[in-house]
């Protein structure tokens, strides 16, 4: 989904910190409510000391830390002892000894949690607003939006409808079995990993385990440390207000996330790119767990001419720039365009992103920042390239200091540049130019299937053809990033784009096991089952399994002629 | 590598850019062209019955009864099945939308995911085989089979039958041993689905991490069967054919869904145990030279393996019945042994075989505790006509599905997935269930120009605030007030 550098760890500081402050939940889940003081300190200190750079956080991680230390005496010499494989493994065991009371498994335990989480999203919604402000400068507006809001609607939808979703699905059995009934039971797994991004940290480190938990099981969640401020508050409120025997987190970066995949688990739920999509799914490999990947790749939007430009070129600007500065999976990474309607589509771009974000975008509140430097020198790479610097059309300011591009058009860029073989993950548009608007559909399936695809036409023709011709996660018509907001919708890539899907309640089928029941009586017995074997039996048998009660009387008469 | 071998691997990178051109010519995704396909399969079976019960007596020694059952009915049936549900299955699903995003309409279309590799096993070769390729076909995908190299006249029955019935363009049988499928493993797929071993499964797993390609394990584990101290003799006689008819009857015991070993409590076993014995001589005589309606184990390799787990002095000691082998015909009698060491290898490892070890226990709801310290297997069988006993076992254990009564059947019913979960698997198949392993749920959600809401676009302000936490509350009437200005 995001291209998480996973060897990009640059945060040396709040990784061994980040375990300490783990710890820090647990402890303060086993004192109590006597901690609680403690932790208003900590809420104080963090929101206070958090501005948008990386310095700050770790200076919130310090404070933390402190108050750790005159709580309770757990620090001493562990403080600089990395979570290794042998940590991994204890907190596994601990985790399925308490997915083996079967605690997790009571409807009662997953609508406490669901409703401990929600009841944190509205406790803590400015600590984590504060925190993404600090990892990404994402505006508060954003941040409600796409992270807390999001998150929320998955909670209260998952509380309405869990009791259903519990419920086992009866299905019809078969004449080949009659007398039997048959039912499908939906099972936890056990015990699931969830590894999260760091674009929108809180959204995708949570919403999986909100799935994680409605299906029972029992969940480590591993936050990226790329947006450690986010990863640290999840740390935090997850021990705070969840059940710390049945819900981990881990921080860290590549030795921890490492660790953890050593270990076998039920299931994997990564959210991230292709490169590290791979690894995953090699280490899962070896304990033959099932993965659940939810990557990225290059999404399309094709702009047809016949459209209200205005609405248009809107929801192209807020699903690009407005989605975290471009960098989210979802996000539009290329628009497809005719010749003719290019420069009136890019006119109609620069006169609505100077109405959002005024002239002087590089200082807008409203944007967001690009994530760390490692991004920044690969995004302007991607701008320096010779093939593609000369086909900037608007935009194209950088301010290295604070890691921020400001919103930039390119205007038919060559196919093989490197800005048109790799996900950009950031705030640069390309437009390509077709010379028919149905040629766009065979430029997006010579290449790698993306996770959406999008269409903007009056055409009735036009959509008919997409649906049908455009392979990809999801596609959408008219608009921009709103089917992510459709919880009867499966979210989910296909192909380089990822496999499985989650969502309402496609979160809960990912994390369950869908138990095939069947119930026979003793009576109802065909003795052409059993052997010895013989022409008559045959007979019956073939009748049988084709279902016909005719062949099935004919048989047992001996009328059958076969 | 041989010759042979070395040939059909060069052959395989241009079967397979075959294979993606006639996907890419759309021609697969017609309705018309997986049905004809479908039929062209019952074509195949309802024409060659004879071939394939001669190829099943020669690679497995199965009766035709058997192979009939377990093989030919299993395909018509899943076709016929298939025949008469694709057309609702690729219709695409209605999906509700929040209010919010009004007027707007939301689908689930299935769509197919392109090349699929089908790894088929020797025990069941041909159902196996095409019970997964039906589930290709009625998604709309291309095909390559690669049947077991174990069962070598299934294997090449299917790969001479199936280009002269099927759309050989769009469906080929790969055969050939580990070299090809190490060969057809380095390609990329869009769908791997195997069906086999643990250990072959990660070898499968691992080569498509590299390409990304989801996958299907059907693998298998110690299915056990929990007997209760049934009251009325006729059930217990009934549970008895049963037992019997499914440890021996589906290849000799060598079947994934096959049973493992019997659960009964102390004073039970003896009477199971001498009807088991009565049992097994009705349906299959006595003496090995004269054994009928049995199949033979599949090879030397997997018979020493057997012969092996009998041989632990400890494990000899607990036989009961039967317990002769014939070496010349590979051929092992059915074996009942009483209480085996539990830390024998016959009951740690999938025995996939002829050998029915009973355990006992003082009490049967013991038999919760004993299912779950093991792994995961792929069915748990239970005869009980205790409903709170019902309920407890398919509450408190994990297992790919349950039968309550009977023995492996569930395996023709296709309103119910099949799959493993755990060790024995994951993904599933049968009826609907393998079209969509085969699909991809492909969301669509079309929206229209009008109306606009200003409150999505930046600038923003305490109002656009206001009104989108509104909006995620599905607070309509707060919404309204917002917009006349009545709500601060």
């Amino acid at each position: 989904m995001l291209p998480t550098l996973f060897n990009e760890n640059k945060c040396r500081v709040g990784v061994g910190v980040g375990i300490q402050n783990q710890k820090f939940s647990i402890s303060i889940a086993g004192v109590g409510g006597s901690s609680t003081p403690v932790q208003k300190k900590a809420e104080e200190s963090n929101t206070t000391t958090l501005t948008p750079s990386l310095l700050s956080s770790s200076v919130a991680f310090l404070t933390l830390l402190e108050v750790v230390r005159t709580t309770a005496s757990i620090m001493g010499s562990e403080a600089q002892k990395v979570f290794d494989a042998k940590d991994a493994s204890s907190m596994l065991m601990e985790l399925r000894g308490t997915f083996e009371t079967g605690k997790t498994k009571s409807y009662e335990w997953r609508v406490s949690q669901l409703k401990s989480m929600l009841k944190m999203t509205e406790d803590c919604e400015k600590e984590i607003v504060d925190a993404l402000h600090s990892d990404l400068s994402k505006s508060e507006l954003e941040s409600f939006v796409y992270e807390i809001a999001m998150l929320r609607s998955s909670l209260t939808l998952t509380l309405k409808e869990l009791n259903r979703w519990m419920m086992s699905e009866k299905v019809k059995s078969t004449i080949t079995t009659f007398p039997s009934s048959a039912e499908i039971v939906s099972e936890p797994l056990g015990v699931v990993l969830v590894i999260s991004a760091w674009n929108y940290p809180f959204l995708l480190s949570l919403d999986p385990v909100v799935g994680a938990i409605a299906a029972g099981n029992a969940v480590v969640l591993k936050p990226s440390e790329i947006a450690p401020a986010t990863s640290s508050v999840l740390a935090k409120v997850l021990g705070e207000y969840m059940d710390s025997s049945a819900i981990k987190v881990v921080e860290g970066a590549v030795p921890e996330t490492s660790a953890l995949l050593e270990q076998k688990w039920d299931k994997i739920c990564y959210t991230g790119n292709g490169r590290v999509g791979r690894i995953i799914l090699a280490a899962a490999a070896k304990h033959l767990t099932p993965v659940l990947l939810e990557l990225g790749g290059k999404c399309p939007v094709v702009v047809d001419s016949d459209i209200n430009i205005k609405v248009t070129t809107r929801r192209i600007i807020v699903g690009k720039w407005g989605c975290n500065n471009g960098q989210a999976c979802i996000a539009p990474d290329h628009i497809i365009t005719t010749k003719d309607y290019a420069p009136k589509l890019v006119d109609a771009l620069k006169l609505e992103l100077e109405k959002f974000y005024g002239k002087d975008p590089l200082n807008s509140e409203d944007l967001s920042r690009v994530v760390n430097s490692n991004h920044f020198s690969r995004l302007t790479k991607l701008l320096d390239d010779d093939k593609v610097s000369g086909k900037i059309v608007h935009g194209g300011q950088r301010d290295k200091t604070n890691l921020r591009i400001a919103p930039t058009i390119l205007l038919d860029v060559p196919e093989d540049s490197r800005i048109m073989s790799e996900e950009i993950f950031g705030p640069l548009l390309p437009i390509l130019t077709v010379d028919k608007i149905e040629d766009s559909f065979h430029m997006i399936n010579s290449k790698e299937k993306p996770l959406a695809a999008y269409l903007f036409t009056n055409k009735k023709k036009l959509k008919e053809q997409f649906v049908r011709n455009v392979c990809a996660g999801g596609l959408l018509i008219n608009d921009i990033a709103l089917h992510l907001a459709v919880p009867t919708l499966p979210f989910g890539g296909v192909g380089e784009s990822g496999m499985g899907s989650y969502h309402g309640k496609f979160s809960f089928d990912a994390f369950s096991h869908k138990k095939a029941v069947l119930y026979r009586s003793f009576a109802g017995d065909a003795p052409a089952r059993y052997p010895p074997y013989s022409p008559g039996k045959l007979r019956l048998l073939k009748a049988l399994l084709s279902g016909s009660i005719f062949g099935i009387i004919r048989a047992l008469l001996g009328w059958s002629k076969a | 590598m041989s010759t042979m071998e070395l040939e059909a691997a060069v052959g395989v990178g241009q079967s397979l850019d075959e294979l993606r051109q006639t996907f890419r010519s759309r021609r697969t995704r017609s309705v018309e062209w997986r049905k004809a396909q479908l039929r062209a399969i019952l074509k195949l079976i309802s024409d060659n019955e004879d071939h394939i019960f001669a190829a099943l007596q020669q690679d497995l020694g199965k009766h035709p009864v058997e192979t009939y059952r377990d093989e030919i009915g299993v395909v018509v049936k899943s076709a016929n099945h298939a025949l008469s549900c694709v057309e609702k299955w690729m219709a695409p699903k209605k999906g509700q939308v929040p209010l919010l995003l009004f007027p707007s309409k939301g689908e689930v279309l299935p769509e197919p995911l392109g090349l699929i590799l089908i790894f088929a096993s020797w025990n069941f070769p041909i159902s196996l085989a095409l019970d997964p390729v039906i589930g290709a076909i009625s998604a709309g995908n291309t095909v390559v089979l690669k049947p077991s190299e174990l069962a070598p006249a299934c294997s090449s029955f299917l790969a001479k039958s199936i280009p002269s019935y099927l759309d050989s363009k769009a469906i080929k049988v790969i055969e050939g041993g580990p070299a090809i499928s190490e060969k057809l493993l380095q390609q990329k797929w869009d769908k791997i689905f195997f069906t086999g071993g643990r250990r072959v499964g990660r070898i499968v797993m691992s080569a498509a991490a590299k390409h990304l390609t989801p996958v299907t394990l059907e693998l298998g584990g110690k299915c056990p069967v929990i007997l209760d101290s049934l009251s009325d003799p006729s059930d217990i006689k009934v549970a008895v054919k049963r037992i019997a008819g499914g440890k021996w009857g589906p290849c000799s015991g060598q079947a994934c869904i096959g049973i493992d070993y019997v659960l009964v409590e102390d004073n039970f076993a003896s009477t199971l145990i001498e009807l088991l014995k009565k049992t097994i001589k009705r349906f299959y005589g006595e003496n090995v030279k004269n054994l009928k309606n049995l199949s033979r184990i599949v090879n030397r390799q997997h018979f020493d393996r057997l012969r092996n787990l009998l041989e632990d002095p400890k494990v000899a000691a607990s036989i009961v019945h039967g317990g002769s082998l014939d070496e010349n015909n590979l051929i092992i009698e059915p074996t009942i042994l009483l209480d085996p060491p539990l830390d024998a290898e016959i009951m740690t490892e999938e025995i996939f075989g002829p050998l029915l070890p009973i355990i006992t226990l003082n009490n049967i709801q013991e038999s919760i505790e004993f299912i779950d310290s093991r792994p995961k297997p792929l069915v748990i069988y239970a005869f009980t006509k205790d409903e709170t006993f019902k309920k407890q076992i398919l509450t408190e254990t994990s297992s790919g599905s349950v039968v309550f009564n009977d023995v492996l059947i569930q395996f023709l019913c296709d309103s119910l997935p099949f799959g493993g979960v755990g060790p024995s698997g994951f993904g599933r198949y049968h009826g609907k269930y393998s079209f969509d392993t085969f699909s991809h749920e492909k969301a669509v959600l079309q929206r229209s120009f009008f109306p606009e809401l200003e409150a999505r676009y930046p600038p923003w302000n305490d109002f656009k605030m206001q009104f989108i936490r509104l909006g995620y509350r599905f607070n309509y009437l707060g919404l309204l007030l917002l917009f006349f200005g009545l709500k601060r």
